[in-house]
């Protein structure tokens, strides 16, 4: 507990002329799952794209530690080793299944570095050589194992994208936890949700926690925000505007104006029915 | 009634060939969205493999014809697989993230490169070959014509289906196969997820060029006789084959290399030999026309 897990330092991400994010830093403490809420437009996505290799940063380090204390700088390794080296996995705003393939391949691919540490080992899988049998037994048995957790076991053969949305939902997660990672980014994964799944996807990440499985969370519903988050960072126009525990954050008189608009704002976006005692309070 | 079953014969035979080199072409735009040119010069270089190999092999003084097919298909496949290899190395994954032509534009470079080579290091002239398995089984004789099924066209039909059978195993079963189609789906995913997908656009080379070359040790046993321009018609037919089956399915790919060699055979045995091509080529508008994804495609259904 002494290091955090996750520790971003001055990031800056520039297209161009806007700056979409700036001079950023935060902490992602290991075991506490993190939100990172704030406007549309706050720049959250492009955080989570810098952390998983999909944007190179203008500048500045984003750093995770292992429990064994390997530290690896994110912002310097290539997508994919970020998955399998740092084991970092993440799911996106809309739902990028591979919807030709079965329920069950989707969660096999994501053990692929498990099945096929090389190409001789995939090629010799062919003809049923180099233990490929064990290993695959043993991702089936794990993929299974995450189906009966969602309750998609007696959907494993179907085509991932005949699933209804909320089941793509948690398949896409189940996926991403298959890569065994030790840092999981979701973002948005309550978006379009109806309140009787949301609660049942609050209840998956509390679990996912409970199995020592670090999260860092992006959500505009404030109720699952709210309510499982141990630590909120609060951004706005790229840069952090609070950080803290919920009740903190739910308090800041800087995260109540970012999200009214205090006046001089463009465009207030207010995610939540504004309550008579302030914006945040539907999820007290 | 016999001559028809002789044609049959002739056009599966045509056909497996054609569904061989489709596979490829159908397995490489399914993954990188791309057409490649070259595919069919690696057809050739496979042919001219095989070529160099038999021929070593009886100078060696090897005398099992079987064995020596078999040290030749390894051998052809080997080699190709190297060609497949190095030329997504050098002549497409610099140009990845680029505009969608460029890729296309390479890759007809490359075919010229490979055609060119082929001619310079092997000379112009058609290049003969004896024919290695000789003899075959007469099904009927119907007043007086015979219907033979050569045991050339056996080991081609076998030989193609054997290795489409490996070749959909690998695909369908294989943490390989899995991650390949992964890969077509959804690259950036895919790359989420931990897989190498540089490394697997890669192996998709190599092994469609690997069955490329399979598919020119073939040709080079069924029609004796090979040069460096093969690989051009025999490309396009195969990629017509693809995209008449559906680019993007290997099923289709198959079924499409089929179809294209049946037509092409009926149409030289009954109408004339000079129009083939023309009959293909229009059955393929005729089919696109109805069925623009092709006898097996899969139209995107866009969710919203």
């Amino acid at each position: 507990m002494d290091s955090p897990l996750l520790q971003v330092t001055d990031l800056t991400m520039r297209f161009g002329g806007l700056t979409a994010v700036n001079a950023l830093s935060f902490e992602a403490r290991r075991g506490e799952i993190t939100s990172v809420i704030g406007p549309n437009g706050a720049g959250k996505t492009t955080v989570f794209n810098c952390i998983t290799g999909f944007y190179r940063p203008t500048s500045g380090g984003i750093a995770l530690t292992h429990p064994d204390g390997a530290v690896f700088q994110l912002q310097t390794l290539p997508g994919h080793r970020i998955a399998r080296r740092a084991r970092v996995a993440r799911t996106f705003q809309n739902i990028r299944l591979f919807a030709g393939m079965t329920v069950l391949e989707n969660l096999l691919v994501a053990q692929h570095n498990a099945l096929m540490p090389n190409v001789a080992s995939g090629l010799l899988a062919v003809f049923g050589l180099g233990g490929h049998g064990a290993a695959e037994v043993i991702a089936i048995d794990r993929a299974r194992g995450w189906l009966d957790r969602i309750n998609l076991l007696p959907r494993a053969d179907d085509p991932a994208g005949a699933l209804p949305y909320g089941d793509q939902r948690r398949l896409e997660i189940a996926r991403a936890m298959c890569t065994a990672p030790v840092l999981l980014c979701l973002d948005e994964p309550a978006a379009g949700l109806n309140p009787r799944e949301s609660d049942a996807l609050a209840e998956l990440l509390k679990t996912i926690q409970a199995d020592g499985c670090s999260v860092l969370l992006i959500e505009h519903d404030m109720g699952v925000v709210m309510r499982i988050s141990d630590h909120i960072v609060v951004l706005d126009h790229g840069q952090r505007i609070s950080d803290g525990d919920p009740a903190h954050v739910r308090a800041d008189p800087n995260v109540i104006a970012a999200y009214l608009g205090e006046g001089d704002e463009d465009d207030p976006d207010v995610p939540l029915a504004a309550a008579s005692d302030g914006p945040l309070a539907a999820a007290s | 009634m016999a001559y028809a079953l002789q044609q049959l014969i002739n056009g599966v035979t045509l056909g497996m060939i054609y569904g061989l080199i489709a596979v490829g072409y159908t397995m490489v735009y399914g993954i990188i969205g791309m057409i490649n040119f070259a595919h069919g010069d690696v057809f050739m270089i496979g042919a001219f493999l095989s070529l160099i190999s038999l021929t070593l092999l009886s100078v060696l003084g090897l005398s099992s014809v079987p064995l020596a097919l078999a040290l030749t298909l390894v051998f052809a496949a080997g080699i190709a697989a190297l060609y497949g290899w190095t030329i997504e190395r050098v002549a497409y994954r610099p140009l990845r993230g680029s505009f969608r032509l460029a890729p296309l534009i390479s890759a007809i470079g490359m075919s010229i490169v490979l055609q060119n080579f082929a001619q310079v290091s092997q000379g112009a002239r058609v290049k003969p070959i004896a024919p290695l398995i000789p003899g075959g089984i007469q099904l009927m004789n119907v007043e007086g014509f015979a219907v033979q099924l050569s045991w050339m066209q056996i080991v081609i039909v076998v030989t193609t289906l054997a290795v489409l059978g490996v070749f959909t195993y690998l695909v369908s079963a294989t943490p390989l196969g899995r991650s390949m189609r992964a890969c077509e789906q959804d690259q950036k995913m895919a790359g989420l997820l931990g897989i190498d997908t540089d490394k697997t656009i890669s192996l998709t080379f190599v092994i469609g060029a690997a069955l490329a070359a399979v598919a020119g040790l073939m040709f080079l046993l069924y029609y004796g006789v090979i040069d460096f321009f093969i690989g051009f018609v025999a490309g396009v037919k195969a990629f017509t084959a693809a995209v008449l089956g559906g680019i993007g399915s290997l099923p289709g790919a198959v079924l499409g290399g089929l179809a294209i060699g049946l037509i092409e055979t009926f149409w030289s045995a009954y109408f004339s030999v000079q129009y083939k091509d023309v009959a293909a080529f229009s059955i393929l508008v005729i089919v696109l026309i109805f069925l623009p994804t092709g006898l097996l495609g899969r139209t995107d259904v866009e969710k919203v």
